[in-house]
């Protein structure tokens, strides 16, 4: 397929299909959260980057038939391995027979959550989740540093002009969506503060709450948005998340335990455990929508940037016309 | 028949090998991150479909449930999924910056593109 704009769309389709084959495989929690990855989030950022590195593929010259020798014989060596593994949904493979039973059996006893994913999650590997966090937050910072541009104020003006004509048309989009918004946005933090008892939590939570504000930001233009949130107070949001994860792990290292043992928090081991786990879902929320933000506002903020400069270069060019489309990229990059 | 208890497996394989196939065939670089979600999707079908049990329901207790799939998988594959988004974002942001500083994002493009700029390169340091 040449055109990209397919393949996106189509890999959003292939996202929100494997997430009801997670339902199907009882994974609730994961199925949430890839409906609203790979649906939604994933999706939105590939078309952003499409719009800004064009649509249509050039045909490739060389040829794929090795690249489809190497893909068979892989194939072929994997499906050898697999002779070996325990065949679909037996309960004696192996993989059911380590942790799997402590945490089913002893976690409502040991942390008191009914949903053990969450329990497993932001308690027995509250490390692990940490280590996630830090991940999610060095790539926004990572996104920050390779797309972020310097703003001049009268770029801004320029932008908002354009945007507000461009949304004229989008009226019946800009009603509902102002009516859906409120609605996201508390089914967000019903998501972040249910994941105890149902499936949910920071991660789900952190990405519906972000998939609101592009949702904004998307039809009342950016400069709208970033007025509503401000850029420096995202950035210090998503700092804040880990900030408040890593402080629960030396808060219960102060109180005699292990780095996020949240038994010692409380004088009530299982009310420790809740509070430790309230407190690390949030940060974990804070910093998932936060980064998920900057990520999309860097994307969309350059975009417009270029659009900008690009109308700037095309008024030039007609008043001087010197050379063109080297020239132009160039001038880009720098 | 036996052998068909393996069938998530392949499932599982052929996904990836979709994936693979892409990332090695295509030189179109948003094309490329598209395979890599695939493939990466494949691990997740691969962890998620491990963890079922049959009969079993979700990890989620209830009273008059007593068998359930293995939670241990839908933990690592839940944080995989948002660590897979932040890091696609990564490669896609270095896509766009690629097509600005070459005006491309086929790879032939840039990479004749690069090689041209190297050789100029040299000719240049050759007569200092």
């Amino acid at each position: 397929m040449k055109d990209l704009l397919t393949v996106v769309m189509l890999t959003g389709i292939y996202g929100l299909l494997s997430a009801s084959f997670f339902v199907a495989m009882d994974a609730v929690d994961v199925a949430f959260t890839e409906a609203s990855v790979g649906a939604g989030i994933s999706t939105l950022l590939m078309l952003v980057a499409v719009s800004m590195t064009g649509r249509s593929e050039h045909s490739t010259r060389h040829k794929p038939l090795l690249a489809f020798v190497v893909v068979i014989i892989t194939g072929g060596l994997l499906i050898y391995g697999t002779l070996d593994m325990p065949y679909f949904g037996t309960a004696d493979a192996p993989i059911h027979e380590n942790v799997a039973p402590r945490y089913i059996n002893a976690s409502l006893q040991e942390v008191g959550v009914i949903n053990i994913v969450t329990s497993v999650l932001a308690s027995y590997r509250a490390f692990d989740t940490f280590g996630e966090v830090v991940v999610i937050f060095t790539a926004g910072i990572g996104v920050l540093a390779l797309l972020s541009v310097v703003r001049r104020p009268e770029n801004d003006v320029e932008i908002e002009s354009l945007n507000e004509s461009m949304h004229e048309q989008h009226l019946i989009l800009r009603i509902v969506t102002k009516m859906l918004i409120p609605f996201i946005l508390l089914f967000a933090l019903y998501v972040q503060f249910h994941g105890d008892y149902g499936p949910g939590g920071g991660f789900q939570a952190g990405v519906i709450f972000a998939a609101a504000i592009i949702l904004y930001a998307m039809l009342f233009g950016l400069s709208t948005a970033r007025r509503v949130i401000n850029h420096t107070f995202i950035r210090l949001i998503a700092a804040l998340g880990v900030l408040l994860y890593g402080c629960v792990g030396v808060a219960s290292l102060l109180n005699g335990g292990n780095f996020l043992e949240y038994n010692v928090l409380l004088d009530e081991p299982i009310a420790g455990q809740h509070l430790g786990i309230l407190l690390i879902e949030l940060g974990v929320g804070c910093t998932v929508a936060s980064v998920m933000v900057i990520i999309f506002f860097n994307f969309a903020g350059r975009k417009d940037y270029k659009h900008n400069q690009q109308n700037k270069k095309e008024v030039k060019d007609k008043t001087i016309l010197n050379d063109e489309e080297d020239h132009d990229d160039h001038h880009g990059a720098l | 028949m036996i052998i068909m208890g393996l069938y998530n497996y392949w499932i599982v394989v052929v996904l990836m090998m979709i994936g693979f196939y892409i990332v090695i065939a295509h030189g179109n670089l948003i094309k490329k991150m598209v395979g890599l979600t695939i493939f990466q999707t494949s691990v997740f079908i691969f962890y998620i479909s491990m963890a079922k049990v049959d009969g079993g329901t979700a990890p989620i207790l209830a009273d008059d449930v007593n068998l359930y799939s293995n939670p241990l998988p839908h933990v690592l594959i839940l944080t995989a999924i948002v660590v897979g988004i932040a890091t696609t974002a990564l490669g896609l942001a270095l896509v766009v910056r690629i097509k600005e500083a070459y005006g491309s994002i086929e790879e032939e493009v840039i990479q004749t593109q690069y090689n041209r700029d190297q050789n100029s390169l040299n000719k240049e340091n050759k007569t200092c």
